[in-house]
This record gives C-alpha cells, sequence and structure tokens, in this order.
C-alpha cells in the first residue's frame, strides 16, 4: 500500500554542507531500499528557529515528499532518531487531505458554475467581476475586535 | 453616508430588566456599541489547506504568548479551528511556531 507522506527533519547548524548533503542521499537511499520513490526535496535553508532546541538558534530545513509504505516511514523515523545532526523530525501523510482538499475545491467551483448559470450568467467569473466591491465601509472598524486588538 | 451600518437597537433590551438600578449612574455614558460579526477567514478566503508549513498564515493565530487564539475572538468556524491547531502544533514540533514567549 503506498501513500504519501512529507518528512520535514531540521538539521544541527553545526552541520557542514557536505554533511548535510550527505544526510540527503542517506534518506533517499532508505527510500529506494525499501520500495518507495522520493518525490521531491525541498532546502529550506538556514532559518531562525522559534525556540531554542540544545542552545542551537538557527538550523537548516529539508522538506522531502516520499511515496511510501508506512514501514519505509518507520524505518526512516528510527534512522532519524539516531542521527545526532537531526535535531526534530516530523513525518506526516499527506494524502488524504490532499484529497479533502482537492475535493472541496472542486465542489465549490461546481456550485458557483451552476449557480451562476442559474442565474444566466457564464460559468466562470470574469477577471474584476464579483465581490470585491462590497469592503469599501470596512474602513471603520474602531468597535471591532480584530486580531490586533486583542491581547 | 450612514448607509446600513445602524446599531440593531435590540443590544440593549436584554440587560434593560437586570441592571435597572446600574443604568441610571452610567446609563448615559454607555454608547450602543456594535460589532461586527466575525467571521472565519479560512471560510471567507476560501483557503482549504491549512499547512504546517505556511507560518505567514499562522502567525496571526498564535499572539504575544503564542497561546492559540480562541474560536471566540478570532471568529474561526469550528472545522477550521480544528484544523488551524493541528497545523500549529505540528509547526511547534518543528520550531517553526514558538511554544510559548520566554
Amino acid at each position: 500500500m503506498n501513500r504519501k507522506y512529507e518528512l520535514v527533519y531540521v538539521v544541527s547548524p553545526d552541520a557542514t554542507e557536505a554533511q548535510v548533503t550527505e544526510l540527503q542521499t542517506q534518506v533517499e537511499g532508505i527510500v529506494q531500499r525499501m520500495g518507495g520513490t522520493l518525490e521531491k526535496t525541498e532546502n529550506w535553508g538556514r532559518r531562525k528557529l522559534a525556540y531554542e532546541i540544545g542552545r542551537h538558534k538557527e538550523a537548516t530545513y529539508i522538506l522531502d515528499v516520499i511515496n511510501g509504505s508506512g514501514e519505509l516511514m518507520k524505518e526512516i523515523d528510527r534512522r532519524l532518531k539516531v542521527f545526532d545532526l537531526v535535531i526534530r523530525h516530523l513525518v506526516v501523510r499527506v494524502d488524504e487531505d490532499e484529497g479533502v482538499v482537492e475535493r472541496q475545491r472542486t465542489r465549490r467551483t461546481e456550485t458557483s458554475r451552476r449557480r451562476r448559470i442559474a442565474r444566466g450568467l457564464p460559468p466562470d467569473r470574469a477577471p474584476g467581476e464579483g465581490q470585491r466591491g462590497e469592503p469599501d465601509d470596512d474602513r471603520d472598524d474602531r468597535f471591532d475586535m480584530g486580531l490586533e486588538d486583542v491581547r | 453616508m450612514n448607509g446600513g451600518r445602524k446599531p440593531s437597537g435590540g443590544g440593549r433590551g436584554r440587560g434593560a430588566q437586570g441592571a435597572a438600578g446600574a443604568a441610571g449612574k452610567d446609563g448615559q455614558q454607555r454608547r450602543p456599541m456594535f460589532r461586527r460579526r466575525k467571521v472565519c477567514k479560512f471560510c471567507s478566503d476560501k483557503i482549504d489547506d491549512i499547512n504546517y508549513k505556511d507560518v505567514k498564515l499562522l502567525m496571526p493565530f498564535v499572539p504575544e504568548r503564542a497561546k492559540i487564539l480562541p474560536r471566540r475572538i478570532s471568529g474561526t468556524c469550528a472545522m477550521h479551528q480544528r484544523k488551524l491547531r493541528t497545523a500549529i502544533m505540528r509547526a511547534r514540533q518543528l520550531a517553526l511556531i514558538p511554544y510559548t514567549a520566554e
């Protein structure tokens, strides 16, 4: 049973570039050995951490999208726990959520099209047309409990 | 140009019986306060996918002390608040969003 997973791992800032790429190839190796495919890798580069993790203030983030079995992800999880250079990692299954999002999106466009046809309009909204004209009296938000007022 | 923004008038009726004594003192200063009805940001912007990687989207919902903003204040609908919560918790694990402010 192949599923789609996202793997993000956070590599310690002490690691050299070579070490980071070595880590990436290692992950790729595990994926290939266990019969999965690596759909894409993304290196977010160095980011500031929101909180200190063992005296580190920033770290390198790497995102992998992997097609594979649960066994494979279990193995990756186990291996990443062992590496000292990887200070955090997270595996998330994404195929189901993506399906839900896709369905919602198609349902929304379909209903809007149906309604527009019922009103005798062309099914797709022309650029510039639509509800965007309304919020002009939004300017007066003195009594608004906006997000920025809440302390 | 006051079109459409009149206070409903229903707001004062509710407190009329209970606060009759107190109303004599500060009743005059009290303005008819009206708040705009809060709407779910994700419903109105048609954001289906609340992703833990999208820090910019999540940050307004973790103000100052880095607690998750409650629904009663942000106006987010139940479904999206649930998704928001998981997204924030995932982002916290990866140190994209703080657990607390120090």
